[in-house]
């Protein structure tokens, strides 16, 4: 699943260091199971619902497609932190469209995120700008695109086909859902079965060395913020339609909880190691940890401030960014000794 | 994070062990079109340089001097110093210690949510009616501990700024809101309110403070065995470790520095509200902050360090949005030129390679 590292075998302290690997690639999916299980037994079966189950999972996809967008990226050794201001212009552009009908709305929204993605690969890759501030400029502008073409007020579909889109359960699970796990399966084949998955891969692990390989960086590199730009508009599109509306603080903010569920999946900021399903157990976790808070209100023993999500989402980050650390240490030391 | 150094041309074989302080135009033999001599080689200044040195001050400039020929009343202390200054202060004081953190080689997202938990912190023991004094004290240290805690993670555990700082954003933001479970706490205490709206000679408060800070930073940046290890470890860690510089010590100080002045522009956000709201104090600070530092063309992967440059950067994004709105351009439109003028600002920072 994970790529690209090798783990020194043999010592004891080599079995320590695949434990600690083990845990560093699959420690999201054991608190997955481990939370899943803790509000299963607590909650009972109200937990445990097709609702919960459908309206979760439903929620989850817009971060969902976002960071698996931004997993790309981060691969590569870039980031991208415009996503959410994309969403926003996504769903405000697929909700002017959508009175042509449903399917030009979705491909509308999806295509002004994609645009606004290949006028970040343009910027990086031919004008050779740091990505972090790129997509920071565009951050800003594109917010200020889609509060423009939205009237600085909350864009409301009209009620019909669109909002039929966000509210539409296929064999039991919203179809936002669904595109969201499809998504991450066809992300997760192109990364190991493709060429490209495995360019991006080479990019992030040394430029250098990929561009004397003779590997097409600059196009690569440009291909992963078209789809990440693709993908956080079709969010944008997702969430247009679940909630009839995209107000002007739609998707504020989404990019760190994006870059925050990547790197609780495991994938290192420094580019050229990842996984892509391991992202997507990482925005389950995150979200997951809201939908018990929730759950543990509705028990009414006691209160937790929805405040605390935050509290411990950043907990939560900061335990497995040290972890992180202790492991790559350890690798490092590993390395050295043998 | 987004470091390219090994793939991008830049001369640094050549700069000489401690960059240049650059801002103050002191330490440069010539400039303008001649040649200029840099660590042996000799080469042709381009206007691409001078436009990255001096780009945003130029940019300044024309905006100001267009602005007080066509925009009425826009020569009158009241709009120069209550509107543009005032407004322009806090991210000027912000953008100085995130200079700090950037010539380092970091970044400090955290700096929104630090500002409201400073705010919740101070007005909370005022209310409690501490002396506002202690009150400030307490704000700015627990503001400073925020600082430790990203420094701690950055240089002790060597974890990537970008990553290292965004936990606190999340968190830190959650932090402030339960103080008080999100309530907005208003509160009238003139001597704790100084800083916000206090107006000695006729000048409000925040704007000395902004430029003492600066003043202050900047002789540190010079003058301060600090300020060449920042410019050093920004530079080249590894070497700057080699040549005994305490690479962790400075990298803690350099963000421990940024928390504390968030946090003094939390304390002053709150007396200017006169009101002290968690949820929506220091939004986005972080963006304005370091869009203040790039725009005066200081690279983000570390080793420059251009204090007044960021004064000027927030100044001259704080003018051109207010500008804009002043033609009776939306504050949307304001934002997407605001996004070209920063991608403008890297394009020609690219060419001084």
């Amino acid at each position: 699943m994970t790529t690209t590292v090798e783990v020194p075998g043999g010592t004891s302290r080599g079995r320590r260091v695949r434990a600690g690997l083990l845990l560093q690639r699959q420690g999201a999916l054991f608190a997955l199971v481990l939370l899943l299980a803790f509000g299963a037994a607590r909650y009972g079966s109200n937990f445990a619902t097709g609702y919960n189950l459908s309206s979760f999972t439903g929620d989850t996809a817009k971060y969902g497609l976002v960071a698996l967008g931004m997993t790309f990226v981060i691969m590569t050794g870039g980031i991208d932190l415009s996503v959410g201001s994309v969403a926003a212009l996504g769903g405000v552009v697929a909700i002017k469209v959508s009175e042509h009908g449903l399917l030009p709305g979705l491909l509308a929204g999806v295509a002004a995120g994609a645009a606004v993605g290949a006028l970040n690969g343009v910027l990086i890759t031919r004008l050779k700008l740091q990505p972090f501030i790129v997509t920071l400029a565009t951050l800003l502008a594109v917010r200020g695109l889609a509060l423009n073409l939205a009237g600085a007020r909350a864009s409301v579909a009209a009620p019909g086909g669109f909002q039929k889109l966000g509210n539409w359960s296929l064999l039991g699970l919203p179809v936002a859902a669904e595109a969201m796990f499809l998504a991450f399966l066809l992300g997760a084949a192109a990364l190991h079965f493709t060429p490209w998955g495995r360019q991006v891969l080479a990019i992030g692990g040394n430029v250098d060395a990929a561009r004397l390989m003779g590997l097409p960086v600059a196009r690569t590199t440009f291909s992963v913020y078209l789809l990440s730009g693709a993908l956080a508009g079709c969010a944008g599109v997702f969430l247009g339609s679940q909630n009839g509306s995209v107000d002007t603080a739609a998707g504020l903010g989404w990019e760190l909880t994006a870059i925050a569920a990547v790197v609780v999946g495991g994938t290192l900021l420094t580019g050229g190691v990842g996984s892509v399903l391991s992202t997507l157990v990482g925005v389950l976790l995150l979200q997951l940890i809201f939908n018990l808070i929730v759950f543990e209100n509705g028990e009414g023993s006691i209160t937790i401030s929805s405040y605390w999500e935050s509290v411990i989402r950043g907990a939560f980050l900061l335990v497995v960014v040290l972890l992180q650390v202790r492991l790559v240490r350890r690798r490092n030391a590993t390395g050295r000794t043998t | 994070m987004t470091d390219r150094r090994t793939a991008d041309p830049t001369p640094e074989r050549g700069a000489p062990a401690t960059p240049s302080t650059d801002g103050a135009p002191v330490a440069e033999p010539a400039r303008g079109r001649t040649t200029l001599l840099r660590g042996g080689g000799i080469r042709h200044v381009r206007w691409t340089v001078w436009a990255q040195r001096y780009g945003a001050l130029a940019a300044l400039v024309v905006l100001f001097v267009y602005n007080a020929i066509d925009t009425p009343f826009f020569l009158t202390p009241q709009s120069l110093l209550f509107v543009l200054l005032r407004q322009a202060a806090p991210i000027a004081i912000v953008a100085v210690g995130m200079a700090i953190v950037i010539g380092t080689a970091g970044i400090d997202l955290s700096v929104g949510s630090v500002m409201a938990i400073a705010g919740q912190v101070g007005a909370t023991l005022v209310l409690h009616d501490q002396p506002f004094l202690l009150a400030m004290v307490a704000a700015l240290l627990v503001a400073a501990v925020c600082g430790l805690f990203n420094g701690t993670l950055v240089a002790r555990f060597g974890v990537q700024p970008i990553i290292a700082t965004l936990i606190l954003f999340i968190a830190g933001r959650g932090i402030a809101q339960l103080i008080t479970g999100g309530a907005l706490q208003p509160l009238a205490n003139p001597e704790f309110q100084w800083i916000g709206l206090a107006r000695p000679f006729g000048v409000p408060a925040q704007v000395f403070i902004a430029v003492l800070v600066a003043v202050v930073a900047w002789l540190v940046m010079r003058l301060t065995v600090f300020g060449r290890y920042v410019l050093a470890v920004g530079g080249n860690e590894a070497a700057s470790r080699l040549a005994g510089v305490p690479a962790a010590r400075v990298k803690l100080l350099a963000y421990v520095i940024s928390a504390a002045l968030a946090g003094l522009v939390g304390l002053i956000a709150v007396s200017a509200n006169s009101a002290s709201d968690a949820n929506n104090v220091g939004l986005g600070m972080e963006l304005d902050a370091i869009a203040a530092v790039a725009v005066a063309g200081t690279p983000l992967t570390g080793g420059k360090v251009n204090v007044w440059g960021a004064v000027v950067g927030a100044v001259l994004l704080k003018l051109l949005q207010n500008t804009l709105i002043s033609h009776g351009i939306t504050k949307e439109v304001a934002q997407i030129i605001e996004g070209a003028v920063i991608i403008g600002a890297l394009w020609l920072q690219r060419h001084e390679a």
